[in-house]
């Protein structure tokens, strides 16, 4: 069992142009700004949206394939899909909402309201069975929405920002529920959020796409390590370069400078280094750092229990500092200072 | 803090005339209720040609609403949902006896249904069935004038409705046609109902079209507003009642289904 799909849709200046393999029982996680194009590959992938070229291929089975002129039409599509704001029908109880699926795929009324409610006790909420939509709160709401996809047993469950309508406190046990759940499900998922920690949580392999076209594809880990975008260093918390290695030294993109890296390679490549590896200065350093580049105070901003500091260069840095050190060292945005990283703090990879 | 004078006091500019129309709106029933004969109500009511019209009125209504709805809510489908070439002729079709005056809608319609006309030939030789001067005919009329209220009040309830449950019952393995039996229907029954009231209410009033397409044959076609206006010649009295009696119906109808529904829309 896998998933196969090209997709192509073109919207006025924007383009989408994605490729994805899910294997069977894998977790993809889709991330990417808002206005990436995530929504549209679901959409496109349910058949919700018509591609302008798209070949979508479930278990040997063509789905979708504009060349051939095949298009399989959405209610015949094996495939689950769970809204951004879940969109259960207000009009039926949970119960009835879970057993709508099966009611159109022919089931007896009784026979589908009875593995309904299987569904609903799988998700914990059995004792909300008769509760209007309404009344569910939004951890509920979810987790209804989730059985309702899943009780028609598709064999790829899209889900589309499964935890953004949720506030923080409700968030992080419907994060872990939702984990168990897709690590029980047998088929391909594929899940879109623009928030870094769900990504992680949730994927077994991220997909970054950034203005309709992926950027980065990897397991979590290694993209949290190894970012290739600025966007994706952002979101991971890293200081990146780009720039050309000659053995240790490699000179970074823009005249910003040089880096020492720990070692050696030759040609493209990224420079990484977390904020906390950085140090701040008022006179440049003597210590056995060996990069150290000179700046000026740009901004700081509380975050965390520390103080991010970021510094123009070139290269601009950013600098996790304790509140202690602003105030020993008497840091002020415009101030001059010096930064300093040591060599085994920085990743270097090929480009 | 500034204070606002003006909060307290509405200006009159708007308030003189808007007391002005509700007088205008209430005079007239003012007038039916003072010149009603109180002392003959109950013989009035209770005469043989007032129950016929009163039923025959309330027959005809209801059977044209029923029509409409069975043809109007598909209307209002198909204009909301469906792009095709000529929908903006099809709006304005279903514009057009809105605006039109109903006795001209009642000539058309013996134009195209009566005895000699363009359909009516075929149904009076084939099946040996002839609409006007008949209970059917008043039906006909009176849905001819009413649909209009209820398809658009459909319409823009269908608009309005999020579109993305219609999608939701697609992933779940819904057809168009059973997305709209089982969701989009049950999320725009309020929308429904107050186009049935509507139209309901425009049918059990209607005059122009149904005394000139299915005259005035009282038991078979003269409903409670062709009564009135006969009425009015012969027994000014009796008129009087049959209107009142005309009003406390609507009245009824439409307040008692506004606290359940319309008041939810």
């Amino acid at each position: 069992m896998s998933l196969d799909a090209a997709i192509h849709v073109k919207r006025g200046h924007f383009a989408l142009d994605v490729a994805l393999q899910i294997a069977a029982g894998e977790v993809v996680v889709l991330l990417g700004p808002n206005g990436a194009g995530k929504t549209t590959v679901l959409h496109a992938l349910a058949g919700l949206v018509l591609a302008d070229a798209a070949r979508v291929e479930l278990d040997g089975e063509v789905l979708e394939d504009t060349a051939e002129r095949v298009r399989v039409p959405t209610e015949r599509r094996p495939v689950g899909l769970v809204f951004q704001d879940y969109l259960l029908f207000p009009h039926l109880s949970a119960l009835d909402n879970v057993a709508f699926g099966m009611r159109c795929r022919g089931r007896s009324r009784t026979a589908a309201r009875e593995q309904a409610k299987q569904w609903l006790q799988r998700v914990g909420l059995a004792d909300r069975a008769e509760a209007r939509p309404a009344t569910l709160s939004g951890g509920q709401a979810q987790r209804v929405a989730l059985a309702r996809a899943l009780a028609v047993e598709p064999r790829l469950l899209l889900l589309d920002e499964p935890l953004a309508a949720l506030d923080a406190g409700t968030r992080v046990a419907v994060r872990s529920d939702l984990t168990r759940h897709l690590a029980g499900y047998g088929g391909c998922a594929l899940a879109v959020t623009h928030d870094p920690l769900d990504a992680m949580v949730l994927a077994d392999r991220l997909i970054v796409i950034e203005a309709g076209s992926v950027v980065q594809e990897g397991r979590p880990q290694d993209v949290a390590r190894h970012p290739r975008t600025d966007y994706v260093a952002r979101l991971v918390g890293l200081n990146l370069f780009r720039g050309t290695a000659r053995g240790h030294e490699v000179a970074l993109a823009g005249d910003a400078g040089s880096a020492v890296v720990p070692t050696a390679t030759h040609g493209d490549v990224f420079v990484a280094f977390p904020p906390a590896a950085v140090t701040v200065h008022r006179s440049r350093p003597e210590g056995s750092a060996r990069n150290v580049w000179p700046g000026r105070i740009a901004g700081l901003e509380l975050h965390g229990d520390l103080v991010r500091v970021e510094v123009a260069g070139p290269p601009t840095v950013l600098a996790d500092v304790t509140p202690a050190a602003v105030a020993d060292l008497g840091l002020d945005p415009g101030g001059a200072v010096w930064v300093a990283v040591k060599a085994t703090e920085v990743a270097c990879y090929p480009a | 803090m500034i204070l606002r004078l003006g909060k307290d006091r509405p200006p009159v500019a708007l308030v003189a005339p808007a007391a002005l129309a509700t007088v205008f709106l209430a005079l007239p029933l003012v007038g039916l209720v003072a010149r009603a004969p109180w002392r003959d109500l109950g013989d009035q009511l209770t005469s043989p040609e007032v129950a016929s019209a009163l039923r025959l009125s309330l027959l005809a209504a209801t059977m044209s609403t029923v029509v409409s709805l069975l043809l109007g809510v598909p209307l209002a489908w198909v204009l909301a949902r469906l792009r095709f070439p000529g929908r903006g002729v099809v709006r304005a079709l279903v514009m057009l006896p809105l605006v039109l005056p109903p006795v001209v809608g009642g000539v058309a319609l013996l134009l195209v249904l009566g005895r000699r006309g363009l359909v009516g030939q075929w149904l009076d030789g084939w099946l040996g069935m002839s609409l006007p001067f008949t209970t059917a005919g008043v039906v006909v009329a009176e849905t001819f004038v009413a649909m209009p209220f209820l398809v658009i009040s459909v319409e823009g309830a269908l608009r309005a409705a999020d579109r993305r449950f219609e999608d939701v019952a697609a992933t779940l393995g819904a057809s168009r046609w059973v997305a709209f039996r089982r969701v989009t229907l049950p999320l725009v029954g309020p929308g429904v109902v107050a186009g049935a009231v509507l139209c309901w209410a425009r049918a059990l009033g209607e005059f122009g079209a149904t005394i000139t397409f299915a005259g005035n044959l009282p038991g078979r076609t003269q409903t409670m507003p062709l009564a009135v206006y006969i009425a009015l010649e012969s027994d000014p009295e009796a008129a009087v009642v049959l209107s009142l009696l005309l009003v406390a119906v609507s009245v009824v109808i439409l307040v008692g289904l506004r606290e359940r529904w319309i008041g939810a829309v």
